[in-house]
């Protein structure tokens, strides 16, 4: 009766983890398939990984997320990190409970919507200030920017929470002037969030396609939409293979960013000054 | 290399209680000073001098104001109303970039990702010294707080006790005209406590820095400072050496917070100059004390005395029959260096009685149960208005 609920246990991870990535998996080994027919198996060939390379479309759009996904992931990073600072550091001011939540409502709210609404100003601007003057790459990383900034500040806000506000106190009463000590200390203890972050922003701006779909004009397709009304057309290997590189970027994206997250932890307990017995 | 359990010789000093001297200048002064959040206050129009070279404590419960007060002091917070004047020189509106004082945080605030010798030199290098000067002065720091050879240890490497002389090192380096220490010893274990203790005074006596301490502890503020400040909500209740506030508490909120005291409420009966008579029904007594503290006859008050005051024994003692009172012991507790009783007295009033043992298990030592005698000398008990 004892081992009853082991099994149980263990039975129910195992479960739960094939229910997750045997999708996945299945996925990535047909990436591999020779066969033209998707669902049946030819042997083992890396053709549609060659075959991905020589497709123009596929090739451009990979470029252009690729250059959208390193901007926006940058510009949020230091938009998030400021609206961080401000809602940790600059303690009570009108509007912060305000600003708090507005930082965090794109987290939440769901992304039709936040595409439609971007939609609509994006229009409006060039109605009345003829800018941006067409919907694409542009439209597209100020959307992206938009939302990625909310999970940075997120991010990087934790990290200043759990902090020792008296670090930067101690830095300027030892003489250094507010941006010494935003350069001196500030900065160097909250690299590791916003490593974190700009990683976490990078992998959704490469991944996002409903908000995108929205604001991209004729000419700026990014690989998510590429690949989904490749799709729609039927399956071809070559997106499995196409679809296997992303997840091996992404994947590897969110495991350096766990990574980080999990070492700054580990830091911040160890840098916790009251251990008692020298 | 100075070691600093050899005591330097004591420096030339004007006074050793420049308190007490009307010429002496107050080299920190406070005026009216005032800090209120939202609507609270915390610290409520404070006025204190402290002179140069004292170990100055404040002293107080949690969220008496102590720290803001500190604080204030160090330029971290902007008082409400009020002047800050330091060695002459009104420093209310200075940043604290600018303030000859440094502060020593209770978290200690060890930059974590600076070595030892990176953050005990952070505040010269703001300084601008640099090169041979900057590394020698850190070395000779280092070696005065005695953690010469821990230069590139990070402060995850360094226990606590190392890590607060990392930050006592960091915030002497600039030679401040004032030292702040917030707590400074609340985070070590006991030993160590107390090692730390007779080395921060030997420091503060080496260097003729002004500290000012912060400290919610009566032994630490008692061993170290030269005066203490008791602190209650937002205002000074006493401010004296620590002999006086001891034994001559201003009141029943200083006596309580210096260890134990009993009280009796009582009567005033008789002022003669120098002592008094008071009748206490709680005490079940007459009662002679010293100086009435300003209490005309009539007046009700309480006799403080402390534990350690009160005699204890089973014959009766021969006095005049003043301050004796008759018990039984109602509880006994045993510390080794000392007993404490718990004496029930006739009124049904534990009065708490403690002992030296100077004899190794007397076999004249009071026991639970017995029937004792309590008495004390009318100089040892203090009239208390409030």
């Amino acid at each position: 009766m004892k081992n009853r609920r082991p099994l149980f246990t263990v039975a129910a991870l195992w479960f739960g983890f094939a229910f997750l990535y045997v999708p996945i998996f299945v996925l990535i080994a047909y990436s591999f398939n020779d066969s033209r027919l998707v669902s049946l198996w030819g042997g083992f060939s890396l053709r549609w990984y060659g075959e991905l390379l020589r497709d123009r479309q596929i090739v451009d759009a990979a470029l252009l997320s690729l250059r959208i996904a390193v901007i926006s992931a940058t510009v949020s990073t230091l938009l998030g990190t400021l609206a961080a600072i401000a809602l940790t550091r600059m303690g009570r001011f009108r509007g912060r409970l305000l600003l708090g939540g507005m930082i965090a409502a794109p987290l939440v709210m769901p992304e039709i919507v936040t595409g439609l609404s971007l939609l609509l100003l994006f229009v409006s601007m060039q109605d009345l200030l003829g800018w941006p003057s067409k919907r694409g790459a542009t439209t597209i990383m100020l959307s992206h920017i938009t939302f990625c900034m909310a999970y940075v500040a997120v991010i990087v806000q934790s990290r200043l929470a759990i902090m020792d506000g008296a670090l930067e106190e101690a830095a300027m009463d030892l003489g250094g002037r507010p941006f010494r000590v935003a350069v001196d200390i500030t900065l160097p203890l909250i690299a590791p969030a916003m490593l974190s972050g700009w990683l976490l922003a990078f992998t959704l701006s490469l991944d996002d396609l409903v908000i995108t779909s929205f604001v991209s004009g004729p000419g700026s397709s990014t690989l998510p939409m590429v690949i989904f009304s490749k799709v729609r057309l039927g399956v071809t290997p070559d997106v499995n293979a196409l679809a296997t590189i992303i997840v091996a970027v992404v994947g590897l994206g969110v495991l350096v960013a766990g990574w980080l997250m999990l070492r700054q932890d580990r830091l911040a307990a160890g840098e916790t000054p009251i251990r008692a017995y020298a | 290399m100075p070691d600093p359990e050899s005591r330097p010789p004591a420096r030339p000093q004007p006074s050793r209680r420049p308190w007490e001297d009307r010429e002496a200048a107050p080299f920190v002064r406070l005026e009216g000073l005032s800090k209120s959040f939202n609507g609270t206050v915390a610290v409520d129009h404070v006025d204190l001098h402290i002179y140069r070279g004292e170990l100055f404590a404040i002293l107080g419960g949690s969220g008496c104001g102590k720290t803001t007060l500190l604080r204030m002091l160090a330029g971290l917070e902007i008082p409400t109303s009020g002047r800050i004047f330091i060695d002459g020189t009104d420093m209310t509106n200075v940043p604290p970039y600018e303030r000859p004082v440094n502060i020593m945080f209770q978290s200690y605030a060890v930059f974590p990702h600076m070595t030892v010798e990176q953050n005990v030199g952070y505040g010269l290098k703001k300084e601008g010294v640099a090169g041979a000067e900057l590394k020698q002065r850190v070395t000779e720091m280092l070696e005065l707080v005695r953690l010469g050879g821990l230069e590139k240890r990070k402060p995850d490497q360094l226990s606590g006790g190392q890590q607060q002389r990392v930050a006592l090192a960091r915030a002497l380096i600039k030679r401040p005209k004032v030292l702040l220490l917030d707590e400074p010893l609340a985070a070590l274990d006991r030993k160590l406590r107390e090692h730390t203790q007779f080395e921060l005074m030997n420091i503060q006596d080496r260097l003729g820095i002004t500290f000012v301490v912060v400290t919610h502890d009566q032994e630490e503020a008692m061993t170290l400072a030269t005066r203490i400040a008791v602190m209650d909500a937002g205002r000074f209740v006493q401010i004296g050496t620590p002999t006086h506030v001891y034994e001559f508490p201003c009141n029943r909120f200083v006596a309580d917070f210096f260890g134990t005291i009993n009280l009796f409420a009582s009567r005033v009966t008789q002022v003669e100059s120098g002592t008094c008579r008071v009748q206490s029904d709680e005490a079940g007594a007459d009662i002679a004390s010293g100086d009435a503290g300003g209490q005309a006859a009539g007046a009700e008050v309480w006799i403080a005395v402390r534990p350690e005051k009160i005699s204890i024994s089973r014959e009766a003692p021969v006095v005049g029959g003043f301050n004796v009172l008759k018990g039984v012991v109602w509880d006994f507790g045993y510390q080794g260096n000392r007993s404490i009783y718990r004496v029930k007295i006739a009124s049904g009033k534990i009065v708490q009685v403690s002992t030296q043992n100077r004899v190794r298990s007397d076999a004249r030592a009071v026991e639970w149960d017995d029937e004792v005698f309590l008495s004390w000398d009318p100089n040892s008990s203090v009239v208390l208005a409030e």
